[in-house]
C-alpha cells in the first residue's frame, strides 16, 4: 500500500459524491414552485439517485446509505418517519438484485426498469400512509408525482452521468 | 459470495461483516418499520428531533429558496405584463367598492368602541404577529407542510396560528431555534373547529390531502350553500373566533361539503404567525390535534 493520507483522503472525498449529490438532491426536492397543485406532484429526485448510484456504484450506495438519506428525507419533509426511508431501502435492495440485468442494457431499458421500480416505490408509499393514517388514501397524488419523477429521469440521469465522471473515473 | 475490498477499507472481521451484510436489508426494513411506530407513540420527542435537523438545514434551503422565487417572479411578472390593463380596470372597481366598504368599518369600529367603553367590556388580549418566508414545501403525495423562517428565538410556540392574505392557513406544529414548520389546513391531520358565517352552524374543518379541506359532523338537514364564509369557531381554545378559513365551493349529499382556503396555499410565500394570547393555547399532543 503506497497511498499516502492525501491521496486516501482525496478518495474518500471523492467516494462521497454520491451521498452529498444525494443529499443536494433531497434539498432541492424541498423547493417551493410557486405552481398550483405542484408540491403534492413534485418529482422524487431521490430516489432517480438511490437507483442511478445502486445500479453504477453499489458498494457506495450502501442499504444503510439508502436508510440514512431516506431518514433526512422524512426528517425534512414532516411526515411520519420511516416512509422513505423504507422506499429507498427496498429500492436499493430490488435494484442491487437485479444490477447485472440494468448494467448490461440500454438506456431505453433502465428508463423502463426505473418506471418499475417507481410503481413500486409509489405504491410502498402509498400503503405505509395508508396504513399510518387507518384510511384508504386516494392513489392518484403518488401515480402522478411517479409519472412526473419517471419524465424527469433522462435529464437528471444525464447529469449524475456527469457527475459520476467527473468525481468517480479517475 | 465474496465481499469487495474497496482498497482503504480497514478489514474488519469478515464473515461477521458478510453476516451483517446478508441481514442489513431485513435490519434496515425492519428498523423503519419501528420508526414509524415511534413516531406514532412518541411523537413529541421525533418533533423535537425533527426540529433540530430542520433548523440545521434551514439556512441552506434558505438560500436555494431565494433564486427559485426571483425566476417564478421573473416569469410571473411577464404574464401580467400582458392583461396588465383589464386588471387595472377591475381594481379600479374594486378599490372604489372597498372605499365604501372602509368607511363602513370604521363607522363600525368607532360604534363598537363607543358600546364597549358603555358595557365595561375586557378589550380583546393584544395581539403579536411575527412575520416569516417560506423557505420549503415537501414535495410529497401525502404531506402538507410548510418549513419557515422564524423560530424560538422569534417568539413562535406551538399552536400558533399561521395567517396568509385574508385568512388562516395553517397552524404551527414544530418550533426549532431558528425555523418552524407549519401544519396546512389541507393536511389530513389538520381539524379545525369552524363555523358556517350565515348560519352559525357549528363544523370541523378537515382535510385530506387535496386543495380543498371538507366539513365534518354537520347535521344532515344544516342550510349549506356554496359561498358560505366559514370562520373558525374558537372551541378548542387554539384559535380566536372569527378568523377567515375559507369558502364553501360544493355541497352535495354524495361528495359532501368542500371549503377551498381563503389563501391560494401553494403560492404563500410570506405568512404571519400570530400569538392571540389566549388562556389555553399551550399545546399539548391530544390525539385530536396530531
Amino acid at each position: 500500500m503506497t497511498t499516502t493520507f492525501w491521496q486516501r483522503l482525496d478518495k474518500a472525498g471523492r467516494n462521497l459524491a454520491p451521498f452529498a449529490v444525494t443529499v443536494m438532491l433531497v434539498l432541492i426536492g424541498l423547493i417551493r414552485l410557486p405552481v398550483p397543485s405542484y408540491a403534492p406532484i413534485a418529482p422524487d429526485l431521490t430516489l432517480i439517485s438511490v437507483y442511478y448510484w445502486t445500479i453504477h456504484r453499489p458498494d457506495l450506495m450502501r442499504p444503510g446509505v439508502a436508510f440514512l438519506l431516506g431518514l433526512l428525507q422524512d426528517l425534512l419533509i414532516g411526515g411520519p418517519l420511516g416512509v422513505n426511508a423504507l422506499m429507498l431501502v427496498v429500492t436499493q435492495w430490488a435494484v442491487v438484485n437485479q444490477r447485472r440485468l440494468f448494467l448490461a442494457s440500454t438506456f431505453l431499458l433502465l428508463w423502463i426498469g426505473f418506471a418499475l421500480v417507481m410503481i413500486g416505490a409509489a405504491f410502498l408509499e402509498w400503503l405505509a400512509f395508508s396504513a399510518l393514517n387507518a384510511t384508504i388514501l386516494p392513489f392518484k397524488p403518488a401515480l402522478f408525482q411517479g409519472l412526473l419523477t419517471v419524465a424527469m429521469f433522462p435529464a437528471l440521469g444525464w447529469l449524475l452521468i456527469r457527475v459520476h465522471r467527473a468525481f468517480l473515473n479517475g | 459470495m465474496k465481499p469487495r475490498s474497496s482498497g482503504s477499507v480497514v478489514r474488519l472481521a469478515a464473515p461477521l461483516r458478510a453476516l451483517a451484510q446478508r441481514f442489513s436489508f431485513l435490519l434496515l426494513v425492519l428498523a423503519s418499520i419501528a420508526l414509524m411506530m415511534v413516531g406514532k407513540i412518541e411523537s413529541l420527542s421525533v418533533d423535537t428531533a425533527r426540529a433540530r435537523v430542520t433548523d440545521a438545514f434551514s439556512p441552506i434551503l434558505d438560500a436555494i429558496s431565494r433564486p427559485a422565487a426571483t425566476a417564478a417572479r421573473v416569469i410571473e411578472s411577464a404574464v401580467e405584463v400582458q392583461n396588465a390593463f383589464e386588471e387595472n380596470q377591475r381594481l379600479k372597481a374594486e378599490n372604489a367598492r372597498l372605499l365604501q366598504w372602509r368607511q363602513a368599518a370604521l363607522r363600525l369600529e368607532a360604534e363598537n368602541a363607543s358600546l364597549r367603553t358603555l358595557l365595561r367590556a375586557t378589550p380583546e388580549p393584544a395581539v403579536n404577529f411575527i412575520a416569516a418566508r417560506v423557505i420549503a414545501t415537501p414535495g410529497s403525495s401525502f404531506v402538507r407542510t410548510l418549513v419557515v423562517t422564524a423560530g424560538r428565538r422569534d417568539g413562535v410556540k406551538k399552536g400558533q396560528a399561521a395567517l396568509a392574505g385574508a385568512g388562516l392557513i395553517g397552524r404551527v406544529i414544530e418550533v426549532g431555534e431558528w425555523s418552524s414548520r407549519v401544519l396546512l389546513l389541507t393536511d389530513i391531520s389538520a381539524r379545525v373547529p369552524v363555523v358556517l358565517e350565515s348560519s352559525r352552524q357549528r363544523a370541523v374543518l378537515a382535510g385530506d390531502n387535496s386543495d380543498q379541506a371538507k366539513l365534518l359532523y354537520l347535521p344532515p338537514d344544516s342550510p349549506v350553500q356554496v359561498g358560505d364564509r366559514v370562520v373558525t369557531s374558537g372551541h378548542g381554545g387554539l384559535f380566536p373566533p372569527g378568523l377567515l378559513v375559507g369558502v364553501v365551493t360544493s355541497a352535495s349529499e354524495r361528495g359532501g361539503v368542500r371549503v377551498l382556503p381563503s389563501a391560494d396555499l401553494s403560492r404563500v410565500e410570506h405568512l404571519r404567525l400570530v400569538d392571540f394570547g389566549l388562556p389555553g393555547t399551550e399545546f399539548d399532543s391530544s390525539p385530536e390535534w396530531k
